[in-house]
């Protein structure tokens, strides 16, 4: 797009049009130089140490540097015509090696203690099992038995320059991490298929998602707010649009969250009984499909070639019921596919009928559909 | 130091062969110093390209111009072809030129693996960038390649990659223990091994950690491709395999790969330093041991790069203070340019030039290195704009500058003709502004808390990244006048003598310019 305003013949006006459009959108964030505070102890400390590096540097930088620059203005040719002949000097060398020896121990020590108090992995108050997908995060609350998703919100448009970009732009997501405010927190994360990296900068807390692994991290958070954080280990093409939000809340408020989102539990779970028409279904996993599925089979279900196989018009999509559940079950072996078992039973049957039934494949195909009772079928033990 | 001059022959037929066979089967170390030094531009640009369009991409939030999938292909490639392709056979074809040269060698020890090791990059770098065209695209898991993001998750293209890899790392073993036999055995009489030039010095030791660590990338990728193919589990967790396992074995050729790029530099700037202020240079064998700690360090730090995937505290605790310990003989190197420079008589020519930036810029890597190594801090610098912030600067003013500075400084022997002084100096300048435009606010997008790999941005970040892509044309546009200057240099200018600077030391500069075919058929005399 830039590129095309460039080869206008018109640029001369074009382009400082663009500025302008621009700079309003992005003011005030000349002053972004320097890492956040953060809000925890910990945070805060990280901080310090950073700023206490930071000037280190700049002071051995300023001394080197200086030295560098007096030479380049009063030992050149003109005003030095003569080298000195001096070549080494012991005391000079000794003393150049020890001292930035100190200063570095004066570093570590502090370094050292600040890493011996963040590694703590006694369990806390409240107990997050953070799960990386490709491209999403799970939260499962060990103890209160609530588990969700939480996915990008923000709009494709606005990520394609379609509408204006939002304040929170890639910054937002369909649901927040709630906790406790001064509780302690500790978050246990893994990966379900890369390697993914939670990271909230505001409690200083990065820990990799390996898959196999369990990680820890804890934080105590006094004050509420929302707190905004990223992925920080590539892990595909959406890499840049997981992010992480937490939103921190008085304890009263928790507990009214948590007992809203167990309500919610058991709604579903009652859905898997009702009688489902195949417009409902449709509707419903249209909505699932565009969040699960959409970033690799793409919305007309096309797949991209050589990587991610079409679903408008593939076999199993159109014939081949038991196997289409099946591999939303178990996943492809030595595929980027995986199992989508943690979605509920409605959610799987929904998204499947509508894979099914989108893009002409009911034309195409056996046209059925599949309702929650299958998926319940499948789950029970095998004989 | 003093030598014999050596420079006519009556042999006649060992003349360069005609046309293109002259290339193709030649043996001689100055043309094989040249094919790669021109290959390795080549990459250069071609990586540069790649980095064109990154930033063009990031040059304001939203997805413009490419897609995720094919930016992450862009990163991937552009680490990899500037790494294998630009920085490391830049400094062979250097090694090719100047080592023989230097130590009174009439040509390296192996000249027909000389020749083999040459031929088969060209091949490596057309099968990775073929992946391109390739169904399911290039390699897109970035040049760190970490599985299983490059195993299960990756494009067909992979194996593609892993082949390619293999023959850059056969063609890196050759080169490595061409440099080592020929330094061990073929010096002339007199060139003690603490008489060596710096640069004989630091490829030397250059040479011994790519002997030692490109097995270990081999070794890397031949895991995957078992993986991949062959139904192994080395890097898979759900067959019991360990997807950090990768990391350590990649990081432990990484971090010494890391100094294979910049000991070379190290060698080079020393040399320009010297000529330039007209002065011995401070601390020789200092500087020596400098850079054989820095070896030796390099093969304990290798998880620093790693301080987040949960390692136990007593070694992140140990990785911490391994990786400080380097800045000590780091330190000893930089005081004793500046030493060098004290009480010199100075004078500012192109070589110069990129030198003192060298010193400054890669001064201000290696600190802000130093703050990576604190892993508390690490913690929220790790895989932000801060440590690309931080690599660019020892990569890009550090290797790639201390090669322009070497190019400017040699070619006149190289090729008999003197460089435009006005036009490299442009270049300086154009570069050095440049580079910091680029790099200098990355830092800030990092520690603001923009991490790396990402195609598409929060608002916040969008001032500084505008900046850095700013800086990244201009940067990226003044190597078309490099790559002029250098054509014009070649094809004519004033004739160079032999001595070609005024205060330059080392036997390379007592044969002619353009230096002969052969040179020290017969080994020069050192008192």
């Amino acid at each position: 797009m830039f590129f095309r305003l460039l080869k206008n013949p018109k640029r001369k006006v074009l382009l400082p049009l663009v500025f302008l459009c621009v700079s309003p959108m992005v003011s005030a964030d000349w002053f972004a130089l320097n890492m956040t505070r953060g809000i925890t102890d910990i945070s805060n400390e990280v901080f310090e140490l950073h700023m206490l590096i930071f000037w280190i540097c700049v002071a051995i930088g300023a001394v080197v540097f200086s030295i560098m620059f007096y030479s380049m203005w009063a030992h050149t040719k003109e005003k030095n015509p003569v080298p000195a002949t001096f070549h080494e000097n012991h005391k000079l060398e000794i003393a150049w090696t020890i001292i930035p020896f100190l200063i570095l121990i004066a570093m570590a020590v502090p370094a050292s203690k600040t890493l011996v108090k963040i590694y703590d992995d006694e369990a806390g108050d409240i107990n997050i099992q953070v799960t990386g997908y490709q491209w999403k995060w799970q939260y499962r609350y060990l103890e209160d038995e609530v588990s969700f998703f939480s996915n990008l919100s923000t709009d494709l448009d606005e990520i394609y320059n379609l509408v204006p970009k939002g304040e929170n732009y890639l910054q937002e997501v369909d649901e927040m991490v709630v906790i406790p405010a001064g509780k302690k927190v500790r978050f246990l994360i893994t990966a379900n298929d890369v390697i993914h990296s939670w990271w909230m900068p505001a409690f200083a807390i990065k820990q990799d998602a390996i898959p196999g692994f369990v990680n820890t991290a804890w934080t105590v958070v006094d004050e509420p707010g929302i707190y905004r954080g990223k992925c920080t280990e590539l892990c595909g093409k959406n890499h840049g649009f997981m992010p992480i939000v937490v939103k921190v809340v008085e304890q009263d408020e928790y507990d009214d969250w948590v007992y809203g989102k167990r309500q919610e539990a058991i709604k579903l779970a009652e859905l898997t009984t009702k009688e489902w028409t195949t417009a409902e279904l449709m509707e419903r996993g249209e909505g699932i499909y565009e969040v699960n599925c959409v970033a690799c089979h793409q919305t007309a279900g096309q797949g991209i070639a050589g990587i991610f196989p079409a679903l408008a018009g593939s076999d199993i999509a159109l014939n081949n019921k038991d196997r289409h559940i099946e591999i939303l079950m178990e996943g492809v072996q030595g595929a980027a596919m995986n199992s989508f078992d943690y979605l509920s039973e409605v959610e799987l049957a929904a998204v499947i009928t509508y894979t099914r039934q989108a893009w002409g494949n009911a034309e195409n195909g056996d046209g059925e559909i599949v309702v929650p009772k299958d998926i319940v079928d499948y789950k029970e033990p095998k004989i | 130091m003093s030598a014999v001059i050596e420079n006519h022959h009556d042999d006649h037929h060992h003349g360069p062969a005609k046309g293109i066979t002259r290339w193709l089967y030649t043996t001689n170390h100055k043309d094989i110093g040249t094919l790669y030094l021109w290959f390795s531009f080549a990459m250069f640009l071609i990586g540069g390209a790649m980095a064109m369009v990154i930033r063009a991409e990031l040059f304001q939030p939203g997805m413009q111009i490419v897609e995720p999938e094919f930016y992450n292909q862009m990163i991937t490639l552009h680490g990899l072809i500037m790494i294998f392709g630009g920085v490391m056979p830049a400094f062979v074809g250097l090694a090719n030129w100047l080592v023989p040269m230097m130590i009174g060698a009439p040509d390296m020890a192996l000249p027909r693996m000389n020749n083999l090791s040459f031929w088969i990059l060209p091949f490596a770098f057309f099968i990775l960038l073929s992946s391109l065209f390739m169904e399911g695209g290039a390699p897109n898991f970035g040049w760190t390649f970490y599985a299983p993001l490059s195993t299960t998750y990756a494009p067909p293209s992979v194996t593609f990659f892993i082949f390619s890899v293999h023959i850059m790392g056969a063609s890196s073993i050759m080169g490595a223990i061409n440099v080592v036999v020929t330094i061990m055995n073929m010096r002339a009489p007199g060139v003690d091994l603490m008489k060596m030039p710096l640069f004989v010095w630091s490829w030397l030791i250059t040479a011994y950690l790519l002997i030692a660590v490109m097995p270990v990338l081999a070794g890397a990728v031949t895991m995957m491709l078992m993986d991949i193919h062959f139904g192994t589990s080395f890097f898979n967790a759900a067959g019991g395999g360990d997807p950090v396992l990768f990391q350590h074995i990649f990081w432990f050729f990484g971090h010494p790969e890391v100094y294979i790029m910049i000991l070379p530099a190290f060698g080079i700037i020393s040399h320009i330093i010297e000529t330039f202020s007209r002065k011995q240079l401070f601390g020789y064998s200092s500087m020596v041991w400098a850079m054989l700690s820095i070896a030796i360090l390099s093969f304990v730090v290798w998880a620093h790069h790693m301080f987040t995937v949960g390692l136990p505290l007593a070694a992140e605790i140990f990785f911490m203070w391994a990786t400080m310990l380097i800045a000590v003989p780091t330190g000893v190197k930089v005081f004793n340019w500046v030493a060098t420079m004290f009480r010199g008589s100075i004078t500012f020519e192109t070589p110069m030039l990129f030198a003192i930036a060298f010193v400054v810029l890669f001064t201000i890597g290696g600190l802000s290195g130093l703050m990576l190594a604190i892993v508390p801090a690490d913690f929220q610098y790790h895989d932000t704009y801060f440590v690309v912030a931080h690599f660019h600067y020892v990569l890009v003013p550090g290797a790639i500058f201390s090669i322009m500075a070497a190019v400017y400084y040699w070619i006149p022997k190289w090729c008999g003709n003197m460089y435009d002084e006005r036009l490299g100096k442009l270049h300086f300048w154009l570069s050095f502004v440049g580079v910091n435009v680029t790099f200098f606010p990355q830092h800030f997008i990092g520690l603001a808390g923009m991490p790396r790999r990402y195609p598409d941005y929060a608002l916040q970040f969008a001032d500084w990244n505008m900046v850095s892509s700013v800086g990244a044309f201009l940067f990226g546009f003044s190597q078309i006048l490099f790559l002029f200057i250098v054509l014009k240099t070649v094809m004519g200018g004033k004739k160079a003598t032999g001595q070609v600077w005024e205060g330059a030391k080392g036997l390379e500069w007592t044969v002619a310019s353009p230096a002969p075919y052969h040179t020290f058929s017969t080994p020069p005399k050192i008192d």
